[in-house]
Parts: structure tokens; sequence; C-alpha cells
């Protein structure tokens, strides 16, 4: 009872705070037409009856949260930690997001398939960047730099050379990568904080140079008319391109599920778990630091040019303003906001990410707020993630020497 | 037959601080030592020199795998010293949080296997072979050392003491020829250090694995060593067996400083 009376009060005192806070600009209203100030008390009362609601409601989750921390670990797993879990229902649910994939073209309009295309690509740098942070622990500010280097490699290798999407898909790939040891290389040493800036500054040099070296990139106005990709030398019309981007790009992200998926359960994988969680440790185990690193760059900036290479050809227009920090951000929270380390967590990030600003255009002036909001909320409740990454587990059978034990 | 470990005249500086001074200490194989000495010594910076994680200011630290050749490994980078055959645990423990107790220990299977990324891709029949190996001797080693019941629990979810236990597997999983424990009994109780006593004389005896411990639990040194070096402020002060170090002034004077004659 001492405790309810306890949250009672704490909620009043945020109420009324909140009511004080929001006196000037909710209360007070000077009505410069007739010379006299308007007070507007209705206003503050629902000021304060609103927050000692949402104040009881946020202890109330604080509360659940807490308590939730002392409970038995299998009951924490999420519905969709045991759906990954079970074989046999992944496998349906995963064939029935395949079918629904495969139609959704068909099924919606054209704007639709196209932002799902956008959508998409992002999950592509989400699971990219997922390497260098979400296994690796490499906070990386700069990863839309791979992006652009894959999207002006298209667009300047077409330009050129006339090399089509097909030749440029894996081109832009290697070329990413070989920025990304590039850059890895110089920032071996450093980690965390540090690490974050240096690669936000990574990020930038290519953005400026990008922008100001005209011969080359021809700055701000950009590279225009870049083709879509060839369709067995039939033109396709402009319906026709889309569903097609919409299927490479399709394609492009169960190939890289694929692999990272491998990669993940595998000695390189379990590596770069090892290099985030402890690097002396890491290095104890006879791993090599320099090595893993790069291979994590490498091998996460290698998606992010692909990815470019889609962009370019589904824009068709390229210039350096799509290549800015807040794209880099906004691939960051994907990996955070969906679970780090997880590849079906980033995927729904991506997509929620994405997508949800788009069909809420109603609620545009309000987004960064919600962002905002959403991240703070995430950090509180879930701060491992919506679908946190699950380890790989493993049965034997008892040596017959061995104490019998249950598992 | 040359010793295993040889360190000649070792010194190490931080800036105007000489941590060790001059320090020779030689470890034959099959041997357990022990390296003690009070708080500040120096000792797991002699560690840290000799597992490459601080270069050496001067002197040569020298091993010899088969006991015939020996070979430098100064400066040597941490993981490389690894692949050669040193493995070492920490006295702050440092496992891997976020994995298994059975991943904790495939990763020390990372020196002696050698799947690539095209390898970790395509999966081939060799990277499964390998792969299989990792699991297999993991779960061995696992067994032996008594934390089989944990196998998929995370690493951070065991008691301490199995915590202790598991560092030593993960070092064991590298194929070494030489632990270096640094304070494995630090904060057990009686029972696990009796455990831990039985363990380390089981790993030397069915393992073939020599043994250097930094420990403080003296009961634990007197028993296990065949062998005891006692530093203090970085330069050594003793070295003998057990029943020598227990009588040698010098070592007496450090640990319990020296009378004063009135």
């Amino acid at each position: 009872m001492t405790r309810a009376k306890d949250e009672i009060k704490k909620s009043t005192l945020t109420a009324l705070w909140f009511m004080f806070l929001t006196f000037p600009i909710l209360v007070i209203r000077v009505n410069t037409v007739e010379n006299e100030i308007e007070w507007r008390w209705l206003n503050m009362a629902g000021i304060g009856i609103g927050t000692f609601f949402l104040s009881m409601l946020w202890r109330y989750m604080i509360r659940r949260q807490e308590m939730g921390t002392k409970t038995d670990k299998h009951d924490q797993l999420s519905l969709v930690q045991r759906l990954l879990l079970n074989r046999k229902l992944f496998f349906s649910v995963a064939a029935c997001a395949v079918v629904f994939t495969l139609a959704f073209p068909h099924m919606f309009s054209m704007y639709q398939t196209s932002i799902m295309i956008s959508a998409l690509i992002y999950v592509m740098l989400g699971l990219g960047l997922n390497i260098v942070i979400g296994l690796a622990g490499l906070l990386d500010l700069g990863y839309v730099a791979f992006f652009a280097v894959g999207a002006y490699s298209y667009a300047l290798l077409n330009l050129h050379y006339g090399l089509v999407f097909w030749i440029a898909l894996p081109l832009g790939g290697l070329l990413a990568l070989i920025f990304g040891v590039l850059f890895g290389y110089p920032v071996l040493r450093l980690r965390g904080d540090y690490l974050a800036i240096v690669t936000l500054g990574f990020g930038e040099i290519i953005r400026l140079v990008l922008e100001n070296w005209n011969a080359f990139s021809f700055g701000p106005s950009g590279i225009a008319d870049i083709p879509k990709p060839p369709f067995f030398g039939i033109d396709l019309s402009l319906t026709g391109t889309t569903i097609y981007i919409f299927y490479i790009i399709v394609a492009l992200v169960i190939f890289t599920i694929f692999v990272i998926n491998r990669l993940h359960n595998s000695r390189i994988g379990r590596a770069w778990i090892a290099l985030k969680d402890d690097e002396i440790a890491c290095q104890a185990m006879g791993i090599d630091k320099a090595k893993t690193k790069l291979r994590a760059f490498g091998l996460g900036a290698m998606w992010a040019g692909m990815g470019g290479v889609v962009f370019a050809a589904k824009t068709s227009f390229i210039n350096p303003a799509s290549f800015t920090i807040w794209e880099s951000v906004i691939i960051l929270c994907t990996v955070v906001l969906g679970g780090m380390g997880s590849i079906t967590g980033v995927l729904c990030g991506a997509l929620l990410l994405i997508l949800l600003p788009e069909y809420l255009r109603a609620f545009a002036e309000f987004r960064m707020i919600i962002f905002g909001a959403v991240l703070v909320l995430m950090m509180v409740f879930r701060p491992g993630g919506m679908i946190e990454n699950v380890r790989q587990t493993y049965h034997f059978k008892k040596s017959p020497d061995a104490a019998p034990v249950d598992s | 037959m040359k010793p295993i470990l040889e360190v000649k005249h070792m010194d190490m500086d931080f800036g105007g601080l000489r941590a060790i001074d001059d320090l020779d200490l030689s470890i034959q194989a099959g041997e357990i030592a022990a390296l003690i000495g009070p708080n500040g010594a120096g000792k797991t910076t002699f560690f840290n020199c000799i597992t490459g994680i601080y270069k050496p200011s001067s002197g040569d630290v020298l091993i010899s795998r088969d006991q015939t050749k020996q070979e430098r490994i100064n400066g040597l980078k941490p993981n490389i010293v690894t692949r050669k055959g040193l493995a070492r645990t920490f006295q702050n423990i440092r496992l891997f949080e976020s994995m298994t107790v059975l991943e904790n220990v495939m990763i020390g299977c990372h020196p002696v296997t050698r799947t690539g990324v095209l390898g970790a891709i395509f999966r081939g029949s060799a990277a499964r072979a390998e792969e299989k190996f990792i699991v297999d001797k993991s779960y061995a080693i696992l067994e032996k050392i008594g934390l089989d019941n944990y196998v998929n629990e995370l690493a951070t979810s065991l008691p301490y003491g199995a915590q202790r236990r598991l560092e030593i597997a993960r070092a064991l999983a590298t194929d070494p020829f030489l632990l270096l424990l640094d304070e494995p009994a630090a904060g057990m109780n009686p029972r696990e250090t009796k455990a831990l006593d039985e363990l380390i004389l089981k790993i030397r005896d069915e393992e073939n694995i020599s043994i250097l411990l930094i420990e403080h639990d003296m009961k634990l040194v007197m028993s296990l060593s065949d062998n005891i070096h006692v530093v203090d402020y970085g330069k050594k002060i003793g070295e003998g067996s057990p029943e020598d170090i227990r009588n040698n002034p010098a070592v007496i004077k450090a640990y319990l400083g020296e009378e004063i004659d009135a």
C-alpha cells in the first residue's frame, strides 16, 4: 500500500513539474489584437492529468521490466525467438514470407513496390553493418560511405566504360570491400568512441570528395540517366523494371542473409564476437586482431557497395545528398533497434524504420519526435533490440564414464 | 635437454619505473612452477611480457617446445605467442560473455584450425569436418574439466569457480605446451581450491602440459609446485623447492618485513 502511495506521490510531483514547465507556452497567451492576456487553465489541467497517467504507466512498465529480469531465462525468450528455435515452424513461416514477397509487386501498386525496394536496400545495409557493429563490435558511423562507393562505382563505370548492371554489381561490392579494408587499416588501434569519431570523419570525407571533385563525380549536380538493369536484352516497361529490380533486391537480401548466417556460425563469426566481448582475451586465444577487424570492415562494406549499385540502378540518378551522415544514423538505428548481431532483428528493424515513416506521412512533422521516443523506450525496455540474438545450442551424447545430466 | 621456457635478464620499464629488473627464470618440461611475491611485485607484468601483451625492454624470452631448439619470442604479438604454444588465463576473469560455455572453448580452437571466409560461406567438406572437430574437441575438454553440464549456458551465468575453470579449459583448447595461470584460485572457496589443485595435477600428468602459476594461496602453491620463484619489486629474491622457500630469509623478509633491532 505504501508503495502505491509512493508512486502516486511521485507521479503527482511529475505532473506538477510538467504543468510548471509548460505554463508559459500552453497557459498564457497574449492576444495582440485586443491587447489582453488569455489564461488557458484548461490546458494546464489537461497536461497535469495526462502527465500523471503517463508517469504512472511508465513506473508500472519499469517495475514490470525489473520483475522480468528476475524470472527464469527461458521465459524471457520472446515469441519470435522461440519461433526461430523451432525449426519446423520457422521454415513454414519463412515459406509464407517468401510467397508473400514474391507476390508483393503483383498485389500492390508500383508506389508500394518502390518503397519496398528502398526498404530492402536498407535491410541489406543493415545486415552489412550488423557484421561490423553487431558481431565485431566496431562502432562505425561512416558506413554510408561504402554505400556511396557502390552507387558511384556503378554510375561512373557505366558512364565511362558502359559497364552493365550485372558486372557492376560484384565490382561495386568488391570496390566497397577494398575501401572497407583501406579505411579499416588506419583505425585498427582504435575502439569505442574514438573509432566512432574517426569513421564519422571518413564518411564525411567521402561525401565531401564526391561533392567537390567536379571532374570526377560531377559534384552536387550528380549523375543522371543511370540505366536500369537489362533483362536479357528485352526493353521492359517502367512497371516491368520496377518489378524486376524488386526481385533482384529480394534475391540479394536472401543471398546476404544466407552468407551472413553462415559466417555468423563459423570460426570467423565466433572470432568477431570474441573480439567484441574482450579484445585482450581474444588475442590470447590466438586470434589475429588486425585480420579479424579488417575482415569485418571489408565484408561489412561489401554489402553496402552492392546495395549502392542497386540504389543507383533504381533511382537512375545519384548525387552526394543521398549519402549524408543522416543515412548512416538510420542504418545504425536499424541495427540497434532490431537487435545487434541478430539477422531477423535487423531485418525487422530495417523494414519497420523505413516503411513506417512512408506510411505515416500524415504525422511527418512528428517523425523526429516519434523516432527519438521509440529509441529511448527501446533502450529502457529492450536494450538488446526487438529480437535479441539467440546463441546456437549444441547437444551431445554423454561419454559412458561421464556423470548423467539433464540438458 | 633445454628448458621449455627460459627467460634471461629480462627488464621491463614503464617510463621511469622498472617493473621487472633483470629477471631470470627457466621451466623444465613437465614441471609445475609457481611465481609468488607480494602485491605489485611485477608477477602479472612478467606474464604480460612473456605472452606478448608488453614487449620487454631488454632480455630474452626463449621457448622450446621440443626441448632441443630454442626460439626467441620477445615482442611477438599475443596471438602469435599463443599459436606457438603458450596459453594463459587472466587474473580478472576475461571470458567472452555473450557466448556460451562451449563457444568459449571453441574460440580456443582458433589457432589450431584454418577455415577462412570462403570456407565458412560454402561450408565444404573440409570446413564441415573442421567444425565438427572443433565442437568435439571443445566438448571433450569440457568433460575433462568437469563443465560438461553447462555446455549451452552463457559463460557469465556460471558460478565463480566454474568461470575460472572455464578459462583454463579455453586455454587448453589452444594446444599449449605451457599453461600460464594468473591467480587461478583467487576468490575460490576451500573446496573449489582443492578441486583446482587436482585439476592442475591432472593437466600436467595427463596432457603433458607444464604449468607456471601466479598464486597467493600459499597452501595451494606449496602442495602443487615443484619449483617456486619469488619476486619482489621486479627482482628475483628466491628460487627453489617449497621447502627451501619456506626457510629462505629473504623471502620471509619480503612477506613479513624485517625485525628491527632495538
